[in-house]
């Protein structure tokens, strides 16, 4: 009661604030009255009366103020104090805008990276008691974590005591026939309790039943939600039907639920019961399955690794043929799925911290800086009785308005990083990271940036506070303090100036040479025109395309089909896309050479006829392929200039027969033509020699398109499927794409671009943090020696030598920044080694790219307060004193 | 804000709510009478008396109103509510309380 009676009479007060002070002011009037009178009947003269009454009086303005703060509402002083605080910010918005933007920056950054960190090393795993799941696998010398065999995988967990269920899973693929033709999709073969060892219901229909991945069961089928929506519609009467994968007909059971993952396999389409049907499930020595495993309560990893063993052990001593050195490996699952990736992510996350820190120094010293030319208010303020508390207060307000614009900015930041740099991740990366999909600013993300906004609110509070404890007050209306706590400052600033300036260096000549790294990478000379040309993935059905001649057959007609596609040019086929890999090779011998045992190691491709002028490559010698020709004639092979030169060096490469090791009659062909290098291997590995192969006469039921187009690729690959579709229906059609796009999406080109794009972004906000660092000790020793500039401007100093005696001091924090971070980008660039291509660590044209960027930059930033010092008034300065 | 005399921490209230006990009083009234009847030992000082009185106008322990004084001119006065009474109940036993506390260490320090 009495509480609420307290906030209605101040909440009365409030409004009638006005009364309240004309009380108050008559009330203290009639005072001072009194006193007077008083004092005049002791027989002191009016005048001193009335004197001596006010005197004794005091500060009226202090006093109305302590009557009013006993009143008032704490939030009244606190919508003032932010309004003034807002208004300081507008009366000096180079102050404000740059502080909120390194704030904003230094959040940004932490918060982006503290976001994949969350998901990636703190939730890894979305399913129930996540850390008593283990990843269960086999172990042989040469890789520590093998397949698993399906014998293997019975006995395991008939014998395990560690285990309170213990499931496998293993890849698979389906050619699915829909309404647009037949697709190649995704799918995933998991033993009958997979999903109970998950804690995995789903979302409709029902769980796998014991039983039904025995040999023999009826073959039933689980959607994922995704494949659901896109394929059925959503519709709930799924469950039940029948669904056609590659030939058998499955029952569907039930749908997953929309946010299950599985990040060793989160493509699959469709999930079947592993049924030991397989020839290599039958066999102990063939390895195809990964186990996956749920700890007994109080049992550890290690436990369950000991047990594990032990029974490795025992089937090794009773199956040495197929088990000799197999051991076993038990680690958490989420090891398992984010291993690799967990020390990159510390490192970052250290960076960005580090960078937060900065930046937080930073913004400090740009308040000290603040603090110092308001030095003169706050006395003032503080003399016309605004009390120690209320003008600290006023700091705390003007911090965290600083951090709450900031902070909001920085998570606005924070998730356009976010998207970036999820954008930066490829594809087919993607799947093994279904835990980043819902990355976001989530309570997690926003509950680090609050606490990071609190750390930041305090330091910034404390600050300037902590520098009006350490000057007293009343010099501030002298404006002669100069404490040992600025001195002590503008050294410590300095040094940390330099460090700043030297990272931002080494982290901009990183940027520098990574990106020229990238540009000479894209620009690499392919030997082909990459531009104009289309290219499609085409799988047939092994089961009816059984026959070589059915697969020429099929690659005529599809050849002839695309070719009559409006705009295109030509259409050609090959078993692996130039820019590629050196990959899928071979080994050869040659007749009528010398052999010295050794292996002769070529990439081998399997081309049609026009494969060569499709993609504008350059015929040396000889000549191409004749499309008629097929495996009823002798087998030829075009070959390219490395495989010439190395292999038959100084003479015509024409007409010499090639053979695998033993010279086996059927694997004889005559190199037909030699072609100028091109680039089969990807950007940055060095040149292989190549044997091409005509389709033909080594057919495949899987193979890449390549169609050269007149206009823009991208435009064509709607009809590309609908006419591989035409030929047959059969054909299981994958995601068209343009061969530009295929190089950038590339291994190489993705490695190098991601690590362009990450050492950039870090480079900028050094830049932005080393410069704005130097601007803040620039500024704060200008401020700190505005009485000895203007002295020398009394004593006859040009603006000129003022200019000079600043920049003078930024210029050698500058040249010692670059010194030192010169010195050490080039030994930084040495580490980098593979993700430099065609640039030295100490390329000159980037080194001085960096000097003169930072150099003008830095110079640019102390030039402000060299122009405030040289403005000064040399008479308004000394009468200061 | 030199201070003439000090009072004990926390008893302005007490003295205050003790001097309405006896008549309401305006500001100057107040201190006037604690001055007269503490033989000029104690000065309430108006930088301290004026927040203290706003003070207790907000707990409810007084109230106040305009009136005239004998010499026509217009003061504000306060008087003591019931609740006020009971405060000073309170802070009357309080400070014996504590009179007494501080009597016994004293006569200790002596006996020994």
């Amino acid at each position: 009661m009495g509480q609420l009676n307290r906030f209605l009479k101040k909440l009365g007060m409030l409004f009638g604030r006005k009364r309240f002070h004309a009380d108050l002011s008559e009330e203290m009037a009639f005072h001072r009255e009194q006193a007077e009178k008083e004092l005049i009947a002791s027989g002191v003269t009016p005048e001193a009366a009335h004197y001596a009454a006010i005197r004794q009086f005091g500060n009226v303005t202090q006093l109305r103020e302590r009557s009013h703060e006993v009143v008032k509402f704490k939030m009244e002083t606190v919508v003032q104090d932010l309004r003034f605080a807002l208004r300081q910010m507008r009366k000096n918005p180079g102050f404000a805008a740059t502080a909120v933007l390194i704030l904003a920056l230094g959040m940004g950054a932490s918060v982006a990276i503290f976001a994949f960190v969350d998901a990636a090393l703190i939730k890894p795993l979305p399913y129930p008691n996540p850390n008593r799941l283990v990843a269960v696998t086999e172990s042989v010398a040469l890789f520590p974590r093998a397949n698993l065999s399906y014998p293997d995988y019975v006995d395991w967990k008939r014998l395990n005591t560690v285990f309170s269920s213990m499931e496998v899973f293993t890849g698979t693929g389906y050619a699915l026939t829909t309404p647009t033709g037949t697709e190649p999709v995704p799918g995933e073969r998991v033993s009958a309790a997979f999903f109970q060892t998950l804690g995995i219901q789903p979302a409709l229909g029902r769980n796998f039943r014991a039983g039904e991945d025995a040999a023999g069961a009826a073959p039933v089928v689980l959607l994922s939600y995704r494949t659901w929506q896109r394929r059925y519609g959503g519709r709930t009467d799924v469950i039940g039907q029948s669904v056609n994968l590659s030939g058998v007909a499955h029952t569907i059971v039930g749908v997953l639920p929309e946010d299950f993952q599985f990040a060793l396999r989160d493509n699959a389409e469709f999930w079947e019961t592993l049924q030991p049907a397989r020839d290599c499930e039958k066999r102990r020595s063939c390895h195809n399955l990964l186990g996956l495993a749920r700890l007994k309560d109080g049992v550890s990893v290690q436990t369950a690794l000991a047990n594990m063993q032990s029974i490795a052990k025992e089937l090794e001593n009773q199956y040495p043929d197929s088990n000799r050195g197999q051991g076993a490996s038990v680690i958490s699952l989420s090891e398992d799925i984010v291993g690799d990736i967990r020390p990159i992510l510390r490192v970052l996350l250290g960076g960005a911290v580090l960078l937060l820190f900065i930046a937080c120094v930073n913004v400090s010293s740009l308040l000290l800086v603040r603090a110092e030319s308001r030095r003169r208010e706050i006395a003032v303020r503080g003399a016309l009785g605004a009390s120690r508390a209320r003008l600290s207060r006023q700091f705390v307000t003007e911090g965290l308005a600083l951090v709450a614009v900031g902070t909001g900015l920085g998570l606005l930041l924070a998730y356009g990083t976010m998207k970036v740099l999820v954008g930066l991740i490829s594809k087919d990366m993607m799947i093994g990271m279904p835990f980043l999909r819902g990355l976001g600013l989530n309570a997690h993300v926003v509950g680090f940036a609050m606490l990071l906004a609190v750390i930041a609110g305090a330091l910034f509070s404390i600050t300037p506070i902590l520098h009006f404890r350490l000057s007293k007050m009343r010099d501030g209306l002298t404006e002669g303090a100069r404490g040992s706590a600025g001195t002590l400052w503008r050294r410590m600033g300095a040094n940390l100036v330099v460090i700043e300036l030297a990272t931002a260096v080494v982290l901009l000549t990183g940027a520098g040479l990574l990106g020229k790294s990238l540009y000479k990478l894209l620009h690499v000379d392919l030997g082909f025109q990459a531009n104009h040309l289309a290219t499609i993935n085409v799988g047939l059905p092994d089961a009816v395309y059984s026959k070589d001649e059915q697969v020429v057959q099929f690659a005529r007609n599809v050849v002839r089909q695309i070719e009559s596609i409006p705009g295109v040019e030509s259409a050609a086929i090959t078993s692996t896309l130039p820019v590629s890999c050196n990959c899928n090779t071979d080994w050869v011998r040659f007749v009528g050479y010398p052999y010295n045992g050794v292996h002769n190691e070529v990439n081998e491709r399997d081309v049609s006829a026009n494969f060569f002028s499709t993609i504008h490559a350059k015929l040396l010698r000889g000549r191409y392929f004749n499309d008629a020709n097929d495996g009823t004639k002798p087998m030829e092979i075009i070959v390219n200039e490395t495989f010439a030169r190395k292999y038959f060096p100084g003479e015509d490469a024409i007409g010499k027969r090639v053979g695998d090791g033993a010279l086996t009659p059927k694997s004889i062909r005559q190199i037909v033509g030699v072609v100028a290098d091109f680039r089969d291997a990807g950007l940055d590995q060095e040149q292989w020699p190549t044997e091409y192969y005509h389709f033909n006469q080594n057919t495949d039921t899987y193979f890449s398109m390549l169609v050269r187009t007149r206009q823009d690729p991208q435009t064509i690959l709607q009809s590309l499927t609908a006419a591989i579709h035409q030929v047959s229906t059969q054909a299981a059609v994958e995601e068209g794409s343009t061969l530009t796009q295929h190089i950038d999406d590339s291994y190489t080109a993705y490695i190098h671009r991601s690590a362009a794009y990450l050492v950039g972004g870090f480079a900028a906000l050094a830049l932005v943090l080393g410069v704005v660092g130097l601007y803040g000790v620039i500024a704060y020793s200008v401020s700190q020696r505005t009485r000895e500039i203007g002295v020398r401007m009394a004593l006859g100093a040009q603006q000129r030598s003022v200019y000079q005696l600043v920049l003078k001091e930024a210029g050698r924090l500058i040249a010692v920044g670059l010194g030192v971070g010169l010195a050490g980008s080039v030994g930084a660039a040495m580490l980098m080694g593979k993700l430099l291509f065609g640039v030295q660590a100490w390329d000159a044209e980037t080194l001085m790219g960096v000097a003169l960027v930072l150099g003008l930059s830095a110079m640019a930033a102390s030039y402000i307060p060299a122009r405030r010092a040289a403005s000064v008034n040399p008479t308004e300065a000394l009468r200061a004193e | 804000m030199s201070k003439k005399s000090d009072l004990l921490p926390g008893t302005l209230d007490m003295l205050i709510l003790k001097t309405l006990q006896r008549a309401p009083l305006h500001g100057y009234g107040i201190a006037l009478s604690i001055k007269r009847s503490s033989d000029d030992v104690l000065t309430v000082e108006e930088g301290s008396l004026y927040p203290a009185l706003q003070r207790l106008l907000v707990q409810g322990w007084v109230k106040a109103e305009w009136k005239m004084t004998e010499t026509n001119r217009r003061a504000r006065f306060y008087t003591l509510t019931a609740a006020g009474r009971k405060q000073l109940g309170i802070e009357l036993s309080q400070f014996e309380q504590m009179i007494a506390a501080i009597g016994r260490v004293l006569q200790d320090t002596q006996e020994a």
